[in-house]
């Protein structure tokens, strides 16, 4: 057999074993069902937020009286200061009761200027709380200022502009928040987009062996490309995924203007964090496939995996913890050029630009590079102990080989 | 061209300290069903196994037309794994397509054997069921379409009438006549040795990893030392004794068995006429050992006498070890 039809022999057996896993997944009505809900759950969430990000707070409705209309403005000025925007509207005391008393008013501002009495329906709300304290504190503040035979105006100018001199010990971090947060974003969802794939693979691989289908398939091809194959096949089965949520992302964030202000070339965010999923994929699914032939049962599936899955955790937690607040520390630099950490890290180093463009190509070449060391390692430990049923293999057995 | 056998050429394999396979050799002719039994752990599916290259032997090769069984050759092998595999959760039609495809099928020619196949094996109602919801003997059913929708050249099954019906027992043995008579070489092992007796032209015994007999039944029964049973009523007790190369070994009220050791043609002969001078014969007959009979001759001998075990009245064998006549 020439080596050229052999190649052509096992693309075509790697591609069915592709092929029956995408298939088996994409009609899984539990994959389906967690697809939509995905999609749907995030235009919901695009929509939502572009719908109250501009108008969080309703507007509180003051109504005043002619003898109180001027302590509108300084109401209002208040309530800017504390974030609760209000409108004042000047009605006469009987009339003002009534809105009141309808809820067309939250509050009425009625006696005499120096001397004002709130009226309310039952209290004054959480909102108003604070505007009202602070327009009480400046009429006492005026009546004092008045009293000392000051010009209340004239103070309160000077201290509109009073500040302190601030002198920083260190240069902030020209980090905007909200890229470490993007970035962040990007290696959270790698980090569970590879955890769910890679709980795919080692189920896949312990269920042929379970059910001892395997050994009907290695009658027909080689292990590695049965391997191969459903890595493949599940991998594009959440890189599809992937691609769907962050193509939903970027449409309802174009559709809704959510994202419009951030400074962030957020296409190329998500380019990045497609291929770290596929280099972090390929590397974690590699060694869970083989870490998972080692086990006969499913219920063993987890003593196997839950190593793994502790590795990866690793690099993510330091990038929730550390690298969303100084993506450039030693810690996150350091890790991020580590094959098995990269995955994780990179995207926020990437989103926050803190990555030199060396420290991307040696990343992306150390993660390809391992690849196919990996494959032969993997596929020697999996050949040899995918048909071994009863009792857990060793690793050191199935290096060895039987 | 070479002749189309299949040949298992001296296999041994080793699961550490146990010797599974010690140099087994035999082979099986096209057109020929051959049956392989043994006891349990005897070395059966371990050979199996190595034939369809889920397990490396230490030594020997498994070839078929002259050629070693490389994966090329194996995706032409029908298979029937001992441990039956297929996915659970898996419709019936879409996995017959599915295995018949690996096989090197293209999509058409799967669809169409998958449905001809399980029209003929009765489960063409449970296409689109999964295979976990069937019976097991149905799953069995599905099992062996798996293992003959690809037309195979080569039949390799093990233990396939376990688990199955009276019907679908006599449904499986017309299948593997008819591919036997395509030409195929079959290859199966089972404990119904009845079964075998009845549908095998040549049977192989494994015992401990070793081949202890092979060839057909006619020949395993074809001994140095065959016997003969005579029921002469009149006969004194020791009537036989003091014939030449006959020793009596079993005596059941009138019926007396004899071994003949003489090679000469025509030595039960001077049995016959010593009965005869005894008075009336009512019988004088080979002995024909049903398989079953064989094979617990040659599987009880060597092996460590049991507490509760028959008294070993046998005696010496009545078997050479045979070489592969093929």
């Amino acid at each position: 057999m020439d080596a050229t039809r052999g190649r052509g022999v096992s693309a075509r057996a790697m591609g069915l074993v592709a092929g029956r896993e995408v298939r088996t997944r994409v009609r899984n009505k539990t994959f389906i069902w967690t697809t939509v809900v995905i999609v749907v759950g995030i235009m919901v969430a695009g929509f939502l937020i572009s719908t109250f990000a501009d108008d969080v707070v309703p507007a509180q409705m003051v109504g005043v009286t002619a003898e109180t209309a001027v302590l509108g403005p300084p109401l209002v000025a208040a309530g800017t200061a504390t974030g609760v925007p209000i409108e004042t509207r000047t009605v006469t005391a009987t009339t003002g009761e009534e809105l009141v008393r309808d809820g067309t008013l939250d509050a009425l501002i009625t006696g005499d200027a120096t001397d004002p009495v709130v009226v309310v329906k039952t209290g004054v709300g959480s909102s108003l709380r604070l505007s009202f304290a602070i327009l009480a504190q400046q009429l006492a503040l005026d009546e004092e200022i008045t009293a000392l035979g000051g010009n209340p105006a004239e103070v309160a100018q000077n201290v509109a502009t009073a500040s302190l001199d601030v002198r920083a010990l260190e240069q902030a971090a020209p980090v905007d928040e909200s890229l470490a947060v993007t970035g962040m974003l990007g290696g959270v969802l790698i980090f569970i987009a590879i955890a769910i794939t890679g709980q795919l693979v080692a189920q896949g691989v312990v269920e042929e062996k379970t059910s001892r289908v395997v050994e009907l398939l290695l009658s027909t091809i080689r292990p590695w490309e049965l391997m191969a194959g459903k890595v493949l096949g599940i991998g594009a089965i959440g890189l599809g995924q992937l691609v769907l949520i962050a193509g939903t992302g970027l449409g309802t964030a174009a559709a809704t203007g959510v994202l419009a202000d951030i400074q962030i070339n957020i296409t190329a965010t998500v380019l990045w964090v497609l291929l770290w999923f596929v280099l972090g994929y390929a590397m974690f699914s590699l060694v869970l496939a083989a870490m998972s032939a080692l086990v006969s049962r499913q219920e063993d599936v987890g003593s196997v995996v839950t190593p793994v899955m502790l590795v990866m955790m690793i690099p993510y937690f330091v990038g929730i913890t550390v690298g969303i607040r100084n993506p450039s520390s030693p810690l996150v630099t350091n890790l991020s050029l580590v094959p098995f950490f990269s995955p994780f890290l990179m995207p926020i180093r990437i989103a926050t630009g803190t990555v030199a463009g060396w420290e991307l190509a040696l990343t992306v070449t150390l993660a390809v590079g391992i690849l196919p060391v990996l494959v032969w390692l993997t596929g020697r430990i999996y050949g040899n102990a995918v048909l071994r049923t009863g009792a857990r293999v060793s690793l050191r057995e199935a290096l060895r080989g039987s | 061209m070479s002749p189309a056998i299949l040949e298992f050429d001296s296999l041994s394999k080793a699961y550490g300290r146990l010797q599974a396979l010690r140099s087994a050799s035999f082979s099986v002719r096209a057109g020929e069903i051959f049956g392989f039994v043994g006891s349990n752990g005897a070395g059966k599916t371990t050979a199996m196994r190595i034939a369809l290259g889920v397990l490396a032997a230490d030594a020997g090769e498994v070839r078929w037309a002259g050629a070693p069984l490389d994966l090329e050759a194996r995706r032409r092998v029908g298979y029937m794994p001992e441990e039956r595999g297929l996915y659970p959760r898996m419709k019936v039609g879409g996995q017959l397509v599915y295995l018949g495809r690996l096989h090197g099928m293209s999509p058409a020619e799967a669809r169409a054997a998958m449905e001809a196949w399980t029209l003929r094996l009765g489960v063409a109602g449970r296409r689109d069921d999964e295979v976990q919801k069937l019976s097991l003997g149905n799953q069995q059913r599905v099992q062996l379409t798996a293992a003959l929708m690809h037309d195979p050249s080569v039949l390799i099954l093990d233990e396939p009438f376990s688990g199955l019906d009276p019907v679908a027992v006599d449904v499986m043995s017309d299948v593997l006549r008819e591919r036997a008579d395509a030409g195929v070489p079959v290859v199966f092992s089972s404990h119904q040795l009845a079964l075998v007796e009845g549908l095998c032209d040549r049977v192989g015994i494994i015992r401990n990893g070793s081949m202890v007999a092979v060839g057909s039944i006619a020949e395993l029964r074809r001994t140095e030392a065959p016997r003969w049973v005579v029921d002469a009523p009149d006969a004194p007790a020791g009537w036989a004794d003091g014939l030449p190369g006959v020793a009596v070994v079993g005596l059941d009220r009138t019926r007396t068995t004899l071994e003949v050791s003489s090679t000469a043609p025509g030595a039960e002969q001077a049995v016959l006429a010593a009965a005869l001078r005894t008075g009336r014969v009512r019988e004088f007959a080979p002995v024909r050992p049903s398989l079953a009979e064989l094979y617990r001759d040659v599987v009880s001998q060597a092996e460590p006498p049991l507490p509760s075990a028959p008294p070993a009245t046998r005696g010496r064998s009545r078997w050479t070890r045979r070489g592969d006549a093929a």
